[in-house]
């Protein structure tokens, strides 16, 4: 028989965490409301699940095509949650338009304008087409928010798809460095939780989210570097100690991730973002650590592993 | 049966990639809609899309049951118009202005027809689609269908949104989530007047959407 390679192992291992989570949720005892709201949440877990491995395994261009969805969804989501402007209609189709344009540089692997599209073409682009429009009463909010959502939405959620066109020296391995990334930094958000919930005392950003700890905070950034220094050498080019300086810096970037999205809606006034996955709330409310974690992991692994 | 196979690709193929995919609802409530006709769906109106919203919230076995009433001048103007309007998107048609000796009635006379055929119908009783996002007074055709199918199940349901994706004069489509609040339905109009109920109805519906500002 064939040895199972990395990626083989880790969908593996996350299919039966998946098998055992829904076995206890079925076996354990929850009062009928908690049971109703768990089992939605899980069945969205299992979604997520098959939507991406579906994505990483079937062929090429099918993960670009899952992520540019995501990216699509996100930003849609993000368009509907802020204050837009009527004038604004055509900037907001450029901003759309930007989307294919993107996963299209990233999938043919041209580094140099995956880089620079967003941040800086859709920099210039967007304001010119709002003078065209010559809308002037709150031109600063409208680009600026704008350009905020191209950033998280569709920049830093394309640098996914990036990881599967770098190339290393001698690991092949995309797909393992591709859902590490995704099921660390879930693991990451579940860790935080979990030791927020055992030793949870003292606040850490109040203000922001009355719900997170110090204790919370540390014990996801010691578990999540405890699982990339043994981990990560087998799923990501880089060594023992890089792996876990990488995971130190997901563990924060992650925790501020989650925060930026808190803070966001917390300014608008919303609970959830959405409501596109049941049990969870909206996709942005999933994705919010993902968005920053993506363009550490990457831009880490692009400097010290390339 | 042949009939109604256009109506059923165009509905798989456009109609609800659209309204799924690019428009994106939110759908609350949906244990509220009519299961079967004679029915009437009615809704605040701000969009070409509006029509297809609501019928994609049928099931692709139903969907050939429900209808739409819509602007004679405007979807019945041509005769290849026409085919598709009464074909491919099951419109019914209703005049938008009386001529003389007409009554009300005589206008409505397609809608009635739809309803004694057992069939869910579509009404914007607001008549046209109006400022986008802002909903405008509705008129006495509810009032007058109700008044003569007393028993007639009125479902009302309150959209956002639409008119942020397609606004009346821009044929450019641009995103957003759109919400869909399905109301409790009405029926047995002998009391107040439906297009008061409704009016009150679609108050209380808005209330549960989240509106951010759009100027």
């Amino acid at each position: 028989m064939n040895q199972l390679d990395n990626f083989e192992i880790l969908s593996a291992s996350i299919l039966g965490a998946l098998i055992l989570a829904t076995a206890l949720i079925w076996g354990l005892k929850f009062s009928p409301k908690q049971a109703e709201e768990l089992k939605l949440r899980m069945k969205t877990w299992w979604y997520i699940f098959i939507f991406l491995l579906g994505g990483l395994m079937l062929p090429s261009p099918s993960f670009a095509i899952c992520t540019g969805l995501i990216s699509f969804l996100a930003l849609k989501e993000y368009l509907s949650l802020i204050p837009t402007r009527r004038a604004d209609r055509r900037v907001l189709l450029w901003a759309y338009l930007a989307i294919p344009i993107q996963y299209y540089f990233v999938q043919t692997g041209w580094y140099g304008m995956s880089i620079v599209f967003i941040p800086v073409w859709m920099f210039i682009l967007l304001p010119i087409r709002m003078i065209l429009i010559g809308e002037t009463s709150g031109f600063l909010k409208a680009l600026s928010e704008l350009h905020w959502g191209l950033m998280i939405n569709v920049f830093a959620i394309s640098h996914i798809l990036m990881l599967a066109t770098l190339k290393f020296p001698s690991f092949t391995d995309h797909k393992a460095l591709i859902l590490f990334l995704i099921v660390a930094t879930e693991m990451n958000d579940v860790f935080q939780y979990v030791s927020g919930k055992l030793f949870g005392k003292h606040k850490i950003i109040p203000k922001v989210s009355p719900n997170k700890t110090w204790e919370g905070f540390l014990g996801g950034v010691i578990l999540t570097s405890t699982l990339f220094y043994f981990v990560g050498p087998y799923m990501t080019p880089l060594n023992h100690n890089y792996s876990l300086a990488l995971g130190v810096c997901l563990a924060v970037a992650g925790f501020f991730g989650d925060l930026s999205i808190s803070a966001l809606k917390r300014d608008i006034g919303v609970k959830d973002s959405g409501n596109l996955l049941p049990g969870h709330g909206g996709l942005l409310d999933r994705i919010d650590s993902l968005c920053f974690t993506a363009l550490i992991y990457f831009h880490f692994i692009h400097y010290f592993a390339v | 049966m042949i009939r109604v196979i256009p109506r059923l690709i165009f509905e798989l193929v456009f109609l609800r990639p659209i309204t799924l995919l690019v428009v994106g609802l939110r759908l609350k409530h949906p244990e509220r809609l009519p299961k079967k006709g004679p029915a009437l769906l009615v809704a605040n109106h701000n969009s070409h899309l509006d029509t297809p919203v609501l019928f994609s919230l049928f099931s692709l076995g139903r969907v050939h049951r429900v209808c739409a009433v819509a602007a004679h001048d405007y979807w019945f103007g041509n005769p290849l118009l026409a085919l598709f309007s009464k074909y491919v998107m099951n419109l019914v048609p209703v005049k938008r202005k009386r001529e003389e000796g007409e009554s009300v009635e005589d206008i409505l006379a397609n809608v009635f027809k739809a309803l004694e055929e057992n069939k869910i119908v579509i009404f914007f009783p607001e008549g046209s689609r109006g400022e986008p996002e802002q909903r405008s007074t509705i008129r006495s055709g509810i009032d007058v269908i109700c008044s003569k199918f007393p028993n007639l199940k009125v479902c009302p349901v309150f959209l956002h949104g639409l008119g942020k994706v397609m606004p009346r004069g821009d044929p450019i489509v641009v995103p957003f989530f759109c919400d869909v609040v399905v109301g409790e339905p009405i029926t047995g109009h002998n009391d107040e007047k439906p297009s008061k109920k409704i009016a009150a109805i679609f108050d209380e519906l808005e209330k549960e959407v989240d509106r951010p500002l759009w100027h």
